[in-house]
């Protein structure tokens, strides 16, 4: 973009393609670890763990919020991540019908 | 005159305290402030039926596991590459954008264009697939009733975001090379972009890895 003295700048290229490469690595780790014998819980944290990672690069870098001023970021995340934990109150329910259940 | 400069002196001044009350506290264009709403509000959305899906999904000891590694599993895995791939091509279109090359910002836009494309007709694929195993919103051959609505619910809303995705791509690369639209108009139409991958990033571990068929 050109700044006030009408020079261009060039924004490198190597942290994206380097963050891409991370994001396909997790990526075949997820497709690999899936065929694992685990636990389905131990799975499903392992997962999720490499899902968030994944979201964190995505939202830092591709999205650009670790170049913007953090003030964006401490608005808009804060929020979201306060409004999902939230969402989890439901599970208690969830699992009271799964030991009702006959199997 | 002294009156202007009276004025000019209220002014807030912008940088200084981002909390004052400056003009622009982000310092970022209001679109791209907007779409950071828009994303904010959707990804509540999508965790809404995340957490739905699994709600249903724990309480159900029968829930189906049908996704065998050839073809699902790898059709899924490379729609993520696909996805993913096409998440470059917005990052090389929004940093082409921003150096005013306007046709090959137009190129990259049109590539993410055909991730998108190529992910909807791939998962269009799927969803064929298991419909003519019988699977339906209400009923499935395997167990859990609530597996058809869940996954059609959640992947359907994901598909209707790419193609959705891919039409504001294409208004946005013809506008930019009509001079109509700015290198910001391809940056926040880029969030976008990024966050339908990010959502993806989700939908594919909870949907498909932790239903893939193992025995």
């Amino acid at each position: 973009m050109a700044n006030a003295t009408g020079h261009v700048h060039v924004e490198p290229k190597k942290p994206f393609l380097v963050v891409w490469g991370f994001l396909l690595a997790f990526t075949a780790v997820e497709t690999i670890l899936a065929y694992q014998q685990f636990a389905l819980k131990v799975m499903l944290v392992m997962l999720m763990t490499l899902s968030i990672v994944k979201a964190a690069l995505i939202i830092s870098y591709f999205m650009h919020l670790r170049y913007d001023r953090p003030s964006l970021a401490w608005t808009l995340m804060p929020a979201l991540v306060f409004v999902i934990l939230m969402l989890f109150v439901v599970f208690p329910d969830s699992v009271r019908l799964y030991l009702m259940r006959p199997r | 005159m002294a009156t202007e400069g009276a004025m000019e002196s209220l002014q807030p001044a912008v940088g200084q305290d981002v909390w004052s009350g400056g003009v622009s506290p982000y310092a970022v264009v209001p679109k791209k402030l907007g779409m950071w709403l828009f994303i904010v509000s959707d990804a509540i959305t999508f965790s809404a039926l995340i957490i739905a899906y699994s709600y249903v999904r724990v309480a159900s000891p029968d829930w189906p596991r049908p996704f065998s590694f050839m073809p699902s599993i790898v059709n899924a895995t490379v729609m993520t590459i696909i996805l993913l791939t096409s998440s470059i091509t917005v990052v090389m279109a929004v940093r082409a954008s921003k150096m005013d090359w306007r046709g090959s910002t137009a190129k990259w836009l049109m590539a993410t264009m055909l991730g998108g494309i190529l992910f909807d007709v791939l998962h269009i694929r799927e969803w064929l697939g298991l419909i003519g195993e019988g699977v339906r919103l209400s009923r499935n051959p395997w167990g859990a009733p609530m597996f058809g609505a869940s996954f059609f619910t959640l992947t359907g809303l994901h598909m209707t975001h790419v193609t959705i995705g891919v039409i504001y791509l294409g208004v946005i690369a013809w506008g930019f090379k009509k001079r109509k639209f700015t290198a910001d108009d391809v940056e926040v139409s880029g969030l976008y972009w990024h966050f339908v991958d990010l959502v993806w990033m989700f939908l594919f571990p909870l949907i498909y890895l932790m239903s893939a068929k193992t025995a």
